[in-house]
């Protein structure tokens, strides 16, 4: 993927498409720039005027509630004018290229792209084709990356950790389909941790799995022993092709986050997720809504992340 | 031009203020220059009023000509503003233009019941239609000249100039 696409001349952001190639400098500044956006929530009125007439349009090629929602009290929150449209079943199925929808919406006085798409490098794609003045984020495509997911859970364990210096972070289950993981592991790493495991079934690893730059753990108690972050992943049944796995209930066995498994641990370790989460299959619902878990703190954090991805790039 | 020591200028002014203090009243600084300023003052004034903290970053009138500041840091109001008398504090009011985000900003907490502006330093120049209620100097600088304050390490404030006439 080319990262300087994402860059402008002055080093300052311009599109933010993947984690990777992202300098800590940048990274570092989004995340103080959302502990400024937390602030805004805590308010009488939880918007400021920064986006006010700019135009944000969510491009969602993909079905996701989660994300869409986010990113649209994120561009409120801003005082931008948000328009959404779910592509999926629109013009592109009346045969429209994805590069002329995004020439039409141009037209219509956009600033930014909200890109949400099944195929790896759709963002991209738009980002290289767009005039100067517009920005896209990529809000998700294919199996390649999910950056603002990957801020936010940045901007969680920042919240709950403090620093990333001294810790040792899991990351487990299905990483073969996961866009979330990759944005993790990139930012992990930028940002200093020092050891990141990914803890997974030989069948759900990437086969570049070597050149992520991670340690490996086919075993949840040994994987998660004495880790400050367990990451756990959604199983994505929706995207599986065979028979990658026995069946949910052999899964949740030997891989689902079990109270008994956290033990291994830390005792303070945080549990993150980044939903919609299977209960029942990668995590108990004792651990989704225990005291370790900080699922719902992210969720609230998306919507700061994302209001500091976007002030940055519409001033950038 | 006669620049008096910034520690004398917030005696002066806390003398000033103190007879109009009243317990509904809270200090609000402007990150980062006011917000010395109210520390200082409010270890003269004698009594204990809520302190908040704004950082305009989010209300600035040039954020599309040159984005967002490199620094943000969060606002902090830890107490209604609703109903509240006000004193805005700020280090050097200028241009007028961070006053008018800094009210922007801090009506988005609630309504004050009023809000009064002081300021280390008046150096004209005005943009806006502003005016402070405390001042601590006035000085008539021309567009090329800038004083700023500073903090050392130990907290004693002091002024710098910089341009034409420094």
């Amino acid at each position: 993927m080319n990262g300087n696409l994402q860059l402008n001349a002055d080093g300052s952001l311009r599109h933010l498409l993947t984690l990777d190639g992202l300098p800590a400098r940048i990274l570092t500044q989004i995340l103080d720039t959302a502990e400024s956006f937390i602030s805004v929530a805590e308010r009488e009125v939880k918007k400021v005027p920064l986006l006010r007439g700019k135009a944000i349009f969510n491009l969602f090629f993909e079905p996701s509630t989660r994300t869409r929602t986010t990113f649209e009290i994120a561009a409120k929150r801003l005082s931008a004018d948000v328009v959404n449209l779910n592509i999926a079943t629109s013009a592109q199925s009346k045969g429209e290229t994805l590069l002329d929808t995004v020439a039409n919406l141009s037209a219509m006085q956009a600033d930014m792209f909200v890109v949400r798409h099944a195929s790896s490098g759709a963002a991209h794609l738009i980002a290289r084709h767009v005039e100067p003045h517009i920005h896209v984020v990529n809000a998700g495509d294919g199996r390649c990356a999910h950056p603002t997911q990957g801020l936010l859970d940045m901007f969680t364990i920042r919240q709950h950790k403090g620093a990333f210096h001294n810790l040792r972070v899991a990351i487990v289950g299905d990483l073969l389909h996961s866009r979330v993981a990759r944005s993790q592991i990139h930012a992990l790493t930028t940002l200093g941790c020092p050891e990141v495991r990914i803890v997974a079934p030989r069948t759900l690893l990437p086969r570049d799995v070597d050149h992520l730059g991670v340690h490996v753990h086919y075993r949840m108690d040994t994987g998660i022993k004495d880790c400050d972050v367990v990451i756990m992943l959604r199983l994505q049944n929706e995207r599986m092709q065979g028979a990658l796995l026995p069946s949910p209930q052999e899964y949740f066995k030997y891989w689902g986050l079990t109270p008994d498994k956290l033990r291994h641990a830390r005792p303070d370790a945080i549990v993150m997720h980044p939903g919609p989460m299977n209960r029942g299959v990668e995590i108990d619902s004792d651990v989704a809504d225990g005291k370790h878990s900080v699922i719902l703190n992210q969720v609230t954090y998306g919507i700061a992340v994302r209001m500091a991805v976007m002030s940055l790039l519409a001033g950038g | 031009m006669h620049l008096t020591d910034p520690n004398a200028l917030i005696d002066r002014m806390a003398a000033a203020m103190r007879p109009l203090l009243r317990p509904d009243c809270a200090l609000v600084g402007i990150h980062t220059g006011g917000v010395w300023v109210m520390d200082a003052l409010a270890e003269r004034l004698e009594v204990e009023l809520p302190r908040g903290v704004l950082d305009i970053s989010f209300y600035r009138d040039d954020f599309s000509r040159i984005g967002l500041h490199p620094e943000v840091k969060p606002s902090r109001i830890p107490f209604e503003v609703e109903d509240r008398h006000v004193l805005l504090i700020d280090d050097v009011l200028y241009t007028g233009r961070t006053v008018r985000a800094a009210m922007n900003l801090l009506f988005d907490y609630g309504r004050p019941a009023s809000i009064r502006l002081a300021v280390l330093v008046d150096r004209g120049g005005r943009e806006l239609p502003v005016c402070a209620d405390f001042v601590g100097q006035a000085l008539d600088l021309g567009p090329d000249e800038h004083i700023s304050l500073q903090r050392d390490a130990a907290g004693m404030l002091s002024f710098i100039m910089k341009g034409a006439g420094a």
